[in-house]
C-alpha cells in the first residue's frame, strides 16, 4: 500500500493523470511553446521536469524544453542538489542552463545574508531568484516558465497573504501566475509562469519521486526553518492531520475567489516601469533586485570607511 | 518490540522500544506529524495503518524540503 488504497503502479498513474489534467484544464502549454523549467534538483523540480517531458512526448508536441537552475551560493546545500540535477538532465537528455547569484549580483546568498541580517534570507533569495529566472528564461527564448510549486506551497502563500492583508499579491497566485495571462506569441518583459503540480501535495510529490527512484539526496535549505512561511507550513500540516482535506479545501475556496481578486488587482494596476539600473521590469524606478545590491554595496563602503579610520 | 529508526532529516539512527502496533501509533510516540514523513520498510513505502513487528528497521523520509 502506497497512498491510501492505491498500490505503487496505480499511485503513479493517479499522480501523472492529475498533473496532465491540470496542464489541459488550465491550458498551461501550447503546441509551439519553448518551455523553461525552473529546476533546483529537489523533488518538485525533478518531478515537474520529468512529467513535462513525458507530456510533450505523449501529446507529440513540437515544443522545446530546457531546464534552468539558479545557484544562490548556499554552503553545503545547493552544490548537492545541482549535482543531482545534472545527473538527471544527462540521463533524460534535457538541456540544462546554470546562472549564479555571485556572477549576476556580486554576492552569494550567504554573503548577502551576513551583510544585511535584518532582511530575511527568503526575501533576498525570492527577489533574486524570480529576477534571474525571468531574465534568463526570456533571454533563452522561453514562452513558458514552469515552476515546481505544489499544493502545499500555494496553500501557504494564500494564508500568508491573507494574514498580512496582501490581497494584491494573491492576484498573482493560481496555476497560471500573474494578474493577467500573457500572450505567448507577443514578446514582453515577463515570461508566463505556470505550475503543473498545483493540485499535488508535497507528500504526494515526494512519494512520486521516491517511487520513480529519482536521483535525490535529502537536502534541506539551511534557511528552511526561518521566517513566516515555516510557521504557516507547520500550522497547515497540523490542521491537515486533524482535519484531512484542509489544504485542498483552502485551494478550492481560493480558486473560487481568484477571478474577483484578479479583477480588483487589474483596477489598481500600476503602469509597468523599467528599472533605471538594469532595465528589467519594475514597479518602481529601481527594481527590488537592484535595491538589494545597492544596500549591500553601501554596507561594503561603510565597512571600508570604518577600516580606514 | 524493538525497532530501529533512521531519520533522513537528521541523518541519525536510533533503537527504540515500542509497545503498540501500527505506524500511526509509532509516529504518535515519536511526536512526528504524519504529513511530514514517508515511512520506508525493506525499500517499500508503507502506510500508517501498517502493523509493525519486532526487529523492524524503518526509515523516515522527510517530505518538506524547500528551495
Amino acid at each position: 500500500m502506497q497512498h491510501g488504497d492505491l498500490c505503487a503502479g496505480h499511485f503513479l498513474s493517479y499522480f501523472e493523470d492529475k498533473v496532465f489534467q491540470t496542464i489541459q484544464d488550465y491550458r498551461l502549454l501550447e503546441r509551439n511553446d519553448t518551455i523553461c523549467v525552473a529546476a533546483s534538483g529537489g523533488k518538485d523540480s525533478l518531478t515537474v521536469l520529468y512529467l513535462t517531458k513525458k507530456y510533450i512526448n505523449k501529446k507529440n508536441l513540437p515544443a522545446k524544453l530546457f531546464a534552468l537552475a539558479v545557484d544562490e551560493g548556499l554552503k553545503d546545500y545547493r552544490a548537492h542538489t545541482i549535482l543531482d540535477l545534472k545527473k538527471f538532465c544527462k540521463k533524460e537528455k534535457i538541456e540544462l542552463h546554470l546562472v549564479f547569484n555571485k556572477k549576476e549580483f556580486g554576492f552569494t546568498l550567504d554573503e548577502a545574508q551576513k551583510k544585511i541580517s535584518q532582511k530575511r534570507p527568503c526575501h533576498i533569495c525570492g527577489v533574486w531568484r524570480r529576477y534571474l529566472l525571468n531574465k534568463e528564461a526570456r533571454k533563452l527564448g522561453a514562452t513558458k516558465l514552469i515552476t515546481g510549486h505544489n499544493l502545499d506551497d500555494e496553500a501557504q502563500a494564500i494564508l500568508m497573504n491573507f494574514f498580512k492583508a496582501n490581497s494584491s499579491l494573491s492576484a498573482h497566485l493560481g496555476p497560471v501566475s500573474g494578474v493577467e495571462k500573457s500572450d505567448s506569441k507577443k514578446e514582453g518583459p515577463f515570461v508566463q509562469r505556470i505550475k503543473p503540480l498545483y493540485f499535488c501535495t508535497e507528500k504526494e510529490t515526494r512519494l512520486y519521486a521516491v517511487l520513480k527512484k529519482f536521483p535525490l539526496h535529502f537536502a534541506e535549505c539551511p534557511y528552511a526553518n526561518e521566517g513566516y512561511r515555516s510557521k504557516v507550513r507547520d500550522m497547515l500540516n497540523e490542521f491537515e492531520n486533524n482535519y484531512p482535506g484542509t489544504k485542498q479545501g483552502l485551494i478550492n475556496s481560493f480558486l473560487d475567489l481568484l477571478p474577483l481578486i484578479k479583477q480588483k488587482a487589474m483596477l489598481n494596476k500600476e503602469k509597468l516601469q523599467h528599472c533605471q539600473r538594469c532595465g528589467e521590469p519594475a514597479n518602481n524606478p529601481i527594481c527590488k533586485a537592484c535595491k538589494i545590491i545597492e544596500e549591500l554595496q553601501t554596507k561594503n563602503k561603510t565597512k571600508t570607511g570604518k577600516k580606514k579610520k | 518490540m524493538k525497532l530501529t529508526i533512521k531519520l533522513e532529516k537528521t541523518n541519525t539512527c536510533k533503537k527504540i522500544v515500542f509497545s503498540k502496533k501500527t505506524v500511526a501509533e509509532l509516529l504518535l510516540q515519536l511526536k512526528i506529524n504524519p504529513q511530514t514523513v514517508l515511512i520506508v520498510r525493506n525499500n517499500q513505502v508503507i502506510t500508517e495503518d501498517e502493523k509493525l513487528k519486532n526487529g523492524d528497521s524503518l526509515e523516515l523520509l522527510s517530505v518538506v524540503s524547500g528551495g
